[in-house]
């Protein structure tokens, strides 16, 4: 396969050994080099995908989503939708609470919000295209894959279980205006080309601080820190290094694109892929700011659920990456 | 006339809050600038027919959905209806 990355390679070796002038295989020149290829190629990437999700927003915001899913019955097919829907659809714990209730208050299962509310930070756009740049399209695809089958089965679950009643029900009163965001569409593609750049390019700016500083901690490990020393600290192989790394993962909350390149440099020093994924995923997608969040409308033991099944997902994750 | 921002009481509504507060200044308009967040703030951005937050409202009408920090946006988005009559 051509590596379209090798520009990247070819800069950060320049930068390193021609620049610098540092010793190959030095631990500064190795941590220089890890940090100037991650940051010139997932600063591109972070540039591709918030172009790529402000288009996705524009023909498809939120709220045509919701028509879309309250439309009609979809006898089953609703979850697949949501679940795929989530997977462009960009998330922000911030929003998790409108959207919840303007979910619920259209009449969509609680199942299928669920659903949605699982896969949206589960699988999302950087496991779509950082992923494969990262680690190869064939565990890109199979983690989509499964990130999509646990928000499924996990919506699921939730519906069976009937936990309507453990929902704040001043908020499922709400009239919701229902309007319809596609009358700008008359736009010329210029213009919209440019709205979207600059949208993107906003987004990409307020996350890159985090990403350099999530490439910088790459970076110092891939460079410093010898594999002995993870593997001894660290209980890398064995059943309870998944479930530590998840609860690992839960205080931190971090935006997975930053989380990546930290990620990547573990797997690099010998800690099994499964149980980094295990990790980064529940950096992400358990986290305690969200959890307050949704308390305001969900009782205890609707959230417990939440948190349990998506917990019992990114398990799963864990286990089945570290035994391919 | 009023000017609200409607959030969920996430930081980065407080942030839009401060950064709308700003703005009215520079704009030199007399109207206070709201915040309505929690509960409150939730259900507004609902019965708009909206699903993220935050929301900068002006004269009832929603002005922006979601965060900008860039100063000249949010004078652009105000203005905007403002001027519309």
């Amino acid at each position: 396969m051509i590596d379209i990355f090798f520009p990247f390679q070819r800069l950060a070796d320049d930068v390193t050994f021609k620049v610098f002038n540092l010793t190959p295989s030095s631990y500064i020149a190795d941590a220089l080099n890890f940090f100037m290829y991650d940051i010139l190629k997932i600063g591109f990437l972070l540039l591709v995908i918030n172009y790529f999700m402000a288009v996705v927003r524009y023909y498809l915001p939120i709220e045509n989503i919701r028509s879309i899913l309250s439309s009609r019955k979809w006898y089953g097919l609703d979850y697949l939708l949501a679940a795929l829907l989530g997977v462009i659809t960009p998330f922000c714990s911030c929003s998790s609470i409108p959207l919840f209730i303007g979910f619920v208050s259209a009449g969509i299962p609680l199942g299928v919000t669920f659903t949605f509310l699982i896969s949206s930070p589960l699988v999302n756009e950087s496991s779509l295209i950082l992923f494969p740049a990262l680690f190869g399209f064939k565990i890109a695809f199979l983690y989509n894959l499964v990130g999509i089958l646990i928000s499924i089965i996990g919506g699921f679950l939730i519906q069976r279980l009937h936990m309507e009643r453990y929902i704040d029900p001043t908020f499922l009163n709400i009239k919701s205006a229902s309007i319809d965001k596609s009358v700008h569409k008359h736009k010329k593609i210029l213009v919209l080309l440019k709205h979207w750049w600059k949208e993107g390019f906003t987004i990409s700016k307020t996350i890159f601080p985090y990403v350099v500083l999530g490439v910088a901690l790459g970076a110092f490990i891939h460079g410093f820190v010898p594999k002995e020393f993870i593997e001894h600290t660290f209980l890398t192989k064995g059943f309870l290094s998944v479930p530590l790394a998840v609860l690992a993962g839960i205080p931190l909350y971090a935006n997975s694109v930053s989380v990546i390149p930290f990620v990547e440099a573990l797997v690099g020093k010998g800690i099994p892929l499964g149980t980094a994924l295990a990790f980064m995923t529940s950096t992400v997608t358990l986290s305690i700011p969200e959890a307050l969040m949704l308390k305001k409308v969900l009782k205890v033991p609707l959230l417990l659920t939440f948190f349990s099944i998506t917990s019992v997902g990114i398990l799963c994750i864990g286990f089945l990456f570290n035994a391919l | 006339m009023t000017i609200q921002v409607l959030g969920s009481g996430c930081s980065t509504c407080k942030k839009l809050y401060e950064i709308t507060k700003e703005t009215a200044q520079h704009l030199s308009l007399q109207q206070e600038v709201e915040y309505v967040s929690g509960s409150e703030g939730m259900k507004k951005i609902v019965e708009l027919g909206l699903m993220s937050s935050p929301v900068l409202v002006v004269n009832g009408e929603v002005a922006m959905v979601g965060f900008s920090s860039d100063m000249k946006v949010i004078q652009e988005k105000i203005l905007s209806i403002l001027n519309k009559k």
